[in-house]
């Protein structure tokens, strides 16, 4: 049954006529042409579909579009503004926390997530706010330097060759 | 852009769904010149660099007139660093900088047939081809500025894509001024000589450097578009119809309840049924609609994975094999007789394959995420029924691939789904489908036995490994009189070609059977290879390894339920060794793995930057296969085709992780995307039984309630 549906995205209002039981995925993707946000999994095992709702991280493949009406969705690509990248987009581009890179933009909004909860993580945070992504090309050390240099932890330092 | 007159509105069109950044026009005789009829792919050769590779300087590489460097090749990039390394070896040649080029990959209407991107061949192959076609381009543009100023080439210097007559000094000609030259077309389009010249190790500039992936900012801003991104104008969304257990045969389906819904198109063709529809949602539902209608035959009785290993062993083909050595055996003082198994295992790219198909006319063009765009634009003409010519694949920057997408079964769906729906159809298979529908790494049993002299070193040596394959079978070790070989069997599931391939089962059986060896011996672990091993890049890898963990020290750490272990090997050209330490908790069943040191030499190293995440990446992702991935299945059925049942790494099983790259600029540059993940199962199975006495032969590998043996 189709319903229409409103909610923000990067602070532009959009208004979707649809079934609402469609995943917010498929909407970023089909009807907005946002495809930064990944199907990975559909099990809310790997985090690559995953995108912020109201500040918070979501898996948008299994969130119905529904439910986040009058909620404001943040996606990878809105992340920063025009040219200039996000603070956790520039740690993981000078990091190259990323070989094919198709998890990138799940981790990169996990980090911004769990970042905006504890700017300042441990490394055992870091791994327990990040576990719930996965990157099949493993990563996973470059990601968590990344995310430490978020943290304003080894800035600069550990810059391989 | 570059706007080249000949262009046609059509190519315009195709080349503007490059992606951004590499927006690239060549000229279409270029482009035609590439095209080969369907299912003519060579073999590979290192010569061009492939399956045919670029014949003509113009077939690699194009110089734009407003001087933007476009270089071609049919290797794709899933994540290895092929692009940036790729864009090296041409800037190296062309004197420029990597920012000066554009990599147009993987498109088999625009690059050359470079071969598949597998078996860690594009550094030895598609290296070496990219900079003999760069390198003959600016030959020419510098013989080009010589006869303009009549003075010898020789005298000419090239820097930043600049020739300059060095004799006089004020003179010079960018790429661009001499692109424009009204002989310049013809002499690019001129054969690569063979004896063309590559420069030196000790003068490169930019090979040898960290140049970062070209296209990363597209990455981090979600900009890049990933085959399962793709969109076409008036695009349709597929799926397909799977049977309930392998070899199950449909035996009637009524497509009426799909063709029913509105913006629903449903497509038979034989056993092939699918369905599109205006959005993913809704082609769910005319596939749940039509499933329930599906009747199936059913399938044969097919073995289970609990029965897997007695299965295999049982058909081995010629029978089981005999030790040739028997008669030693039986009079040595120390023999050993040992089987170490190897669980099917899956790729799970984070990319599930994917394609969109687009026929406009009776022309094919697929976007999709393969291995092998050659091989599946010949797969796609031969299972359309179209010429080869008919057919474009091109491959955008894959998410994943491991050796897991050489194949094109799902851009022949989406093919058959546009055709059938009269518009473009993008398919992209759901994880279970890329669970069930993919292939798997072939299981394996090895089967060793090896016997010992009185002063403890090798006598005997057979070695077979049944079902998982042949590569490396050998062992690098000396021994007196030594059998190693690989024996097929007949395989319960699809396997095919994955990172490093058999050389993991090959490596572990033997590496493992080493250290058993190593205690019947009474010898140090370290200590019993090193006396087997010649000088040479693995025994240097080895020490090297050793050395910086610390073995001589660590091994004498008799801490309970802590150990040490170590495993070394070689495939395709380079070498690797690994030391791990475990922490085991035996009265959970359980351990960690805490610590694990790898040094890995591959000759000359092209990106350091990029290897080191190749090889920091390999030994966690075989971390996987050693200690939990298994496909699990009974009945035709995969049991647990899902990221919650089948476990792959994740942040928590980071080791504490040291890797030691050694640059060896007096050797060649061996591909490294998959020798680095060859040699951590076994050291970790080796340090298990050092921390616990209990020796577990097989990955994955589980201690549980086992006690030391």
């Amino acid at each position: 049954m189709d319903s229409t549906i409103k909610f923000t995205a990067n602070g532009e209002r959009r208004s979707v006529t649809t079934d609402s039981e469609r995943a917010l995925l498929d909407v970023l993707r089909e009807d907005l042409g946002l495809t930064g946000a990944k199907y990975g999994c559909g099990e809310r095992e790997c985090g690559a579909c995953s995108v912020l709702v109201d500040g918070r991280r979501a898996f948008s493949w299994r969130t119905p579009v529904s439910k986040v009406v009058g909620k404001t969705v943040v996606r990878v690509e809105g992340l920063g503004s025009g040219e200039k990248l996000h603070p956790v987009q520039e740690a993981f581009l000078a990091e190259g926390a990323f070989q094919c890179g198709y998890c990138t933009a799940g981790m990169i909004i996990a980090a911004v997530g769990m970042l905006a909860e504890n700017p300042k993580p441990t490394d055992a945070q870091i791994v327990a706010g990040m576990d719930r992504n996965i990157c099949r090309c493993c990563a996973y050390p470059d990601i968590l330097r990344a995310v430490r240099r978020c943290a304003g932890r080894n800035r600069g330092a550990e810059v391989r060759p | 852009m570059i706007a080249t007159k000949t262009l046609s509105t059509t190519r315009r069109g195709f080349l503007n769904v490059l992606g951004a950044g590499i927006v690239i026009a060549v000229a279409p005789e270029t482009a035609r010149a590439q095209v080969a009829p369907a299912g003519g792919r060579g073999r590979g050769g290192g010569g061009r660099g492939g399956a045919g590779g670029a014949k003509t300087v113009a077939a690699r590489l194009h110089i734009g007139q407003d001087g933007i460097i476009t270089v071609m090749t049919g290797k794709v990039e899933c994540g290895q660093g092929a692009r940036a390394e790729l864009t090296q070896a041409a800037a190296e040649e062309l004197r420029v900088g990597a920012d000066r080029v554009r990599l147009v990959m993987a498109d088999t209407g625009l690059a050359p047939d470079d071969g598949g991107t597998s078996g860690s061949q594009s550094t030895p192959s598609t290296v070496p081809a990219i900079r003999r076609g760069c390198s003959a381009a600016r030959g020419l543009l510098v013989a080009l500025a010589a006869r303009r100023w009549e003075v010898d080439a020789k005298t000419l210097e090239v820097r930043d894509g600049k020739v300059s007559d060095g004799a006089a000094g004020a003179r010079s000609l960018s790429y661009a001024d001499l692109a424009a030259d009204k002989d310049a077309e013809k002499l690019l389009a001129g054969a690569i000589p063979a004896d063309v010249v590559m420069t030196p190790v000790e003068s490169w500039k930019v090979m040898g450097t960290s140049v970062a992936r070209p296209n990363g900012r597209d990455i981090v801003m979600g900009a890049h578009h990933y085959p399962s991104d793709v969109s076409r104008p008036g695009m349709l969304y597929g799926r397909v119809l799977r049977a309930p257990a392998y070899n199950a045969k449909l035996a009637s389906v009524d497509l009426g309840p799909a063709k029913g819904m509105t913006g629903v198109v449903a497509v038979q063709d034989k056993d092939f049924v699918g369905v599109a529809a205006t959005t993913a949602f809704l082609a769910e539902r005319a596939l749940e609609a039509i499933a329930k209608t599906a009747k199936w035959e059913d399938p044969p009785a097919q073995p289970s994975s609990e029965a897997l290993y007695d299965y295999l062993r049982e058909r081995v083909r010629g029978g089981a094999p005999k030790n040739p050595f028997a008669d030693e055996v039986a009079k040595a003082a120390k023999s050993l007789r040992q089987s170490y198994h190897v669980a099917y295992v899956q790729h799970c790219p984070m990319e599930p394959r994917a394609a969109v198909a687009e026929w406009i006319d009776d022309k094919l063009t697929v976007w999709t995420g393969t291995q092998q765009p050659f091989g599946v634009r010949g797969a796609l003409a031969q299972a359309l029924g179209v010429a080869g010519d008919r057919v474009r694949v091109i491959v955008p920057d894959v998410g994943g691939g491991f050796g897991g997408k050489p194949t094109g079964e799902c851009a022949v769906e989406a093919a058959r789904l546009a055709r059938g729906a009269g518009k473009p159809v993008s398919l992209r298979w759901t994880r279970e489908e890329e669970f069930t529908w993919a292939y798997f790494r072939p299981a394996g049993v090895i089967e060793a036995e090896a016997s010992l002299d009185d002063r403890g070193g090798l006598a005997t040596w057979n070695f077979t490994n049944i079902n998982s394959g042949g590569n490396e079978v050998q062992s690098p070790y000396r021994v007196a009189k030594n059998q190693a070989r690989f024996v097929g069997s007949e395989p319960p599931l699809r396997h095919g070609s994955y990172r490093a391939l058999a050389v993991t089962a090959n490596t572990f059986g033997r590496e493992s059977f080493m250290d058993e060896l190593a205690v019947l011996a009474g010898r140090d672990p370290l200590e019993f290879r090193l006396a087997h091993l010649e000088g040479g890049r693995l025994r240097t890898v080895l020490e090297e390894a050793a050395r910086r963990f610390d073995w001589a020290s660590r091994v004498k750490d008799k801490r309970a339920d802590v150990g040490v272990g170590l495993a070394c090997g070689t495939d395709k050209g380079s070498y690797v060794a690994a030391c791990a330490e475990v922490v085991a908790d035996r009265k959970a069943g359980t351990f960690t793995v805490t610590r694990v040191c790898q040094a890995y030499e591959c000759g000359k190293i092209i990106n350091p930057a990029n290897l080191m995440r190749q090889v920091t990446g390999a030994i966690v992702m075989g971390l996987g296969p050693a200690l939990r991935e298994e496909m699990r299945f009974a009945g035709g059925k995969i049991l647990n085709g899902n990221f919650a049942d089948y476990e792959v790494p994740r942040f928590a099983d980071l080791p504490e992780l040291e890797v030691h790259l050694l640059d060896r600029a007096d050797l060649a540059s061996a591909g490294a995307g998959e020798t680095p993940i060859i040699a951590i199962a076994p050291a970790v199975a080796n340090a298990l039984f050092a921390a616990t006495g209990v020796r577990v032969r097989q990955m994955p590998i589980r201690l549980g309630k086992a006690k030391a043996n």
